[in-house]
């Protein structure tokens, strides 16, 4: 059974109101408490570690929700995933962390998702990070993602981390295969004296593989951000990077996008701003009846949206 | 009626003081159109900068329907119903068009599509558009435009509306600036156009942070002619040494 408080975390991490649509797990506290395979999409746990195996069959189409979420203190929960989306299949995937810690403990959780989206296949990912509670317990989050993206693939993550998490330590590795494209949004805000580092690596390895790695960031309070975001072109590919952080109050915000190239054929390009909200955009919406304080909030959910 | 009262505008700039704007005294009426015009860098939009509150005066004092607003803040200013169109729309990453529309209608009545199709942009391709660079000069314009319509304040300044909008949709945005006046409005259109400069009741000539000259068009417009396609060739005569490089 679901409380209350399960619900509104997965609203908060997976966008969920009610029984999700198509296949699902949902893990509480170190456990699965609810699951559902379909056909061509089947969900089973793993014999050697925590986790689970998502198999999606050749030419499948459907979403699979995987939400975990924490609602105790002292309490460290790490788990192996392994998604394995078939060949020519469509696949909209919600994964996500949801954190309620009453207590003065930690509560963490260390998410491996090891992710191999076949010849042909499309995968939309998204994963939202969200922590709360009063006790004053650390929520920490440290997600390490590990992609493979085949000949001809196509996958789309949306990585989120708006609100309430105390620490995390963000890992992202993908390969891409000729033909094949990555398309990354990062998004992240911290506040008080939150620290949050992310780790991009991504290959190109075949012909005509793209990415796109777009990172933007909002650092609050006495909070630092640290991103390294790394671009590397072993085949013909092309590739951009863009970081884009705005800083505020005492925050500290360290970006050290890296590219490299071991082929004559491939154009990779990085970016990488950090700045405070542009005056201009602040006079603007003040200039339409908003206040500083919600002109800053209009700018920043946009920026972050 | 808007009053700007004694006006000066300094601004420091590497410790030394640059005048922008001296001594304007202006009373704009209820009811009434103006274009203000002048030379490029003459004080145009520091003039509405300064009525819009960006800008704080140096010296002088502002007052809207008999309150001194000098120390309004722009929010406030915002909330009494003055509204600036600007020059230069910012752009802002990720924020929608519909996200400024609703917020441009936020503290006005009525909320539809209607502004955009008055600029000439279709709601259904505009309003999920982001406001960053992959919108055009033009299109980020008419948009500015739109905000400022969907407010509806009761003073009401346009900063070169004109300035990147095609030649066919300059006669419509003209229409729209005539249409959305009212007898309790006052529009101020900062233009160089001769089609604005014809349609306002009244005609405000500025140049070197200073008012030159107001007054109808029959009067103002022999002027504005000498002033502005003269004001190179005078400064060449007036200096040959300083101006050397400057075009004949
Ligand atoms: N924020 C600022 N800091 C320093 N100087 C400024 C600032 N804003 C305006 N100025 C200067 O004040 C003068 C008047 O500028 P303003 O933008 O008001 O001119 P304008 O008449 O609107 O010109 P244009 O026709 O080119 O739009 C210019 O010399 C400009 O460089
Ligand atoms: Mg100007």
């Amino acid at each position: 059974m679901l409380t209350a408080l399960d619900k509104k975390l997965l609203e908060e991490v997976a966008d969920l109101h009610d029984q999700p649509p198509g296949a699902y797990n949902i893990r509480k506290d170190g456990e699965g408490i609810e699951r559902r395979s379909l056909e061509g999409i089947e969900i089973k746990t793993k014999k050697d570690q925590p986790g689970i195996d998502v198999i999606v069959a050749a030419g499948k189409e459907g979403s699979v929700h995987i939400p975990v979420i924490l609602t105790e203190t002292d309490l460290s929960d790490l788990v192996y995933n392994t998604i394995d989306i078939g060949e020519g299949a469509d696949i909209k995937l919600v994964a996500g962390c949801g954190i309620h810690n009453p207590g003065s403990g930690n509560a963490q959780h260390d998410g491996v998702h090891k992710i191999i989206v076949r010849r042909g296949a499309r995968l939309s990912y998204s994963e939202k990070h969200f922590g709360e509670g009063d006790g004053g317990g650390r929520r920490v989050l440290n997600p390490k993602t590990i992609l493979m993206i085949e000949e001809e693939a196509y996958a789309e993550l949306e990585l989120v981390q708006v609100r309430g998490v105390d620490e995390t330590e963000r890992i992202t590795k993908v390969e891409v295969k000729a033909g094949g494209r990555l398309v990354m949004f990062e998004r992240l805000l911290t506040d008080g004296e939150q620290t949050a580092n992310s780790d991009i690596a991504v290959k190109l390895m075949g012909e005509e593989s793209t990415a796109r790695i777009i990172s933007r960031s909002v650092a609050q309070g006495n909070s630092s951000q640290s991103f390294t975001p790394r671009l590397m072109a072993y085949g013909a590919g092309r590739g951009h990077v863009e970081c884009d952080s705005i800083i505020m109050d005492q925050a500290k915000v360290r970006s050290v996008p890296e590219i490299w190239a071991g082929n004559a054929e491939a154009e990779l390009v990085h970016e990488a701003a950090i700045g405070k909200i542009a005056g201009e955009q602040l006079v603007k919406l003040m200039s339409l009846g908003l206040t500083e304080e919600e002109a800053e909030e209009a700018i920043i959910s946009g920026f972050l949206k | 009626m808007f009053t700007f009262e004694n006006i000066t505008l300094e601004f420091t700039v590497e410790e030394k003081k640059v005048p922008i704007l001296h001594d304007i005294d202006l009373q704009l009426e209820a009811g009434k159109m103006y274009a203000l015009t002048g030379p490029n860098g003459s004080g145009k939009s520091s003039v509405a900068r300064v009525a819009m509150g960006i800008y704080q005066p140096t010296e002088g004092r502002l007052f809207y329907k008999d309150e001194d607003i000098t120390s309004l803040s722009i929010t406030e200013r915002a909330r009494r119903g003055i509204g600036y169109a600007f020059q230069q729309p910012a752009r802002f990453k990720g924020m929608q068009v519909k996200d400024m529309l609703e917020y441009a209608f936020q503290h006005s009545d009525g909320v539809n599509c209607q502004v955009l199709r008055q600029i000439g942009l279709c709601p259904d391709d505009y309003l999920e558009r982001t406001l960053d660079t992959s919108l055009s000069g033009g299109e980020m314009k008419r948009i500015e435009i739109a905000t400022l319509l969907a407010r509806n304040p009761k003073v009401r300044i346009f900063d070169e509306p004109e300035a990147g909008i095609d030649l066919w949709s300059f006669e419509q945005l003209i229409d729209v600036i005539g249409d959305s006046h009212r007898e309790d409005t006052t529009t101020v259109v900062i233009s160089h156009q001769e089609k604005i400069l014809n349609m306002v009741d009244e005609i405000i000539l500025m140049e070197d942070g200073q008012i030159k000259l107001r007054g109808d068009r029959e009067t103002v417009w022999p002027q504005i002619k000498e002033s502005t396609l003269c004001s190179c060739r005078t400064a060449c005569r007036l200096g040959e040494e300083i101006y050397a490089d400057c075009p004949r």
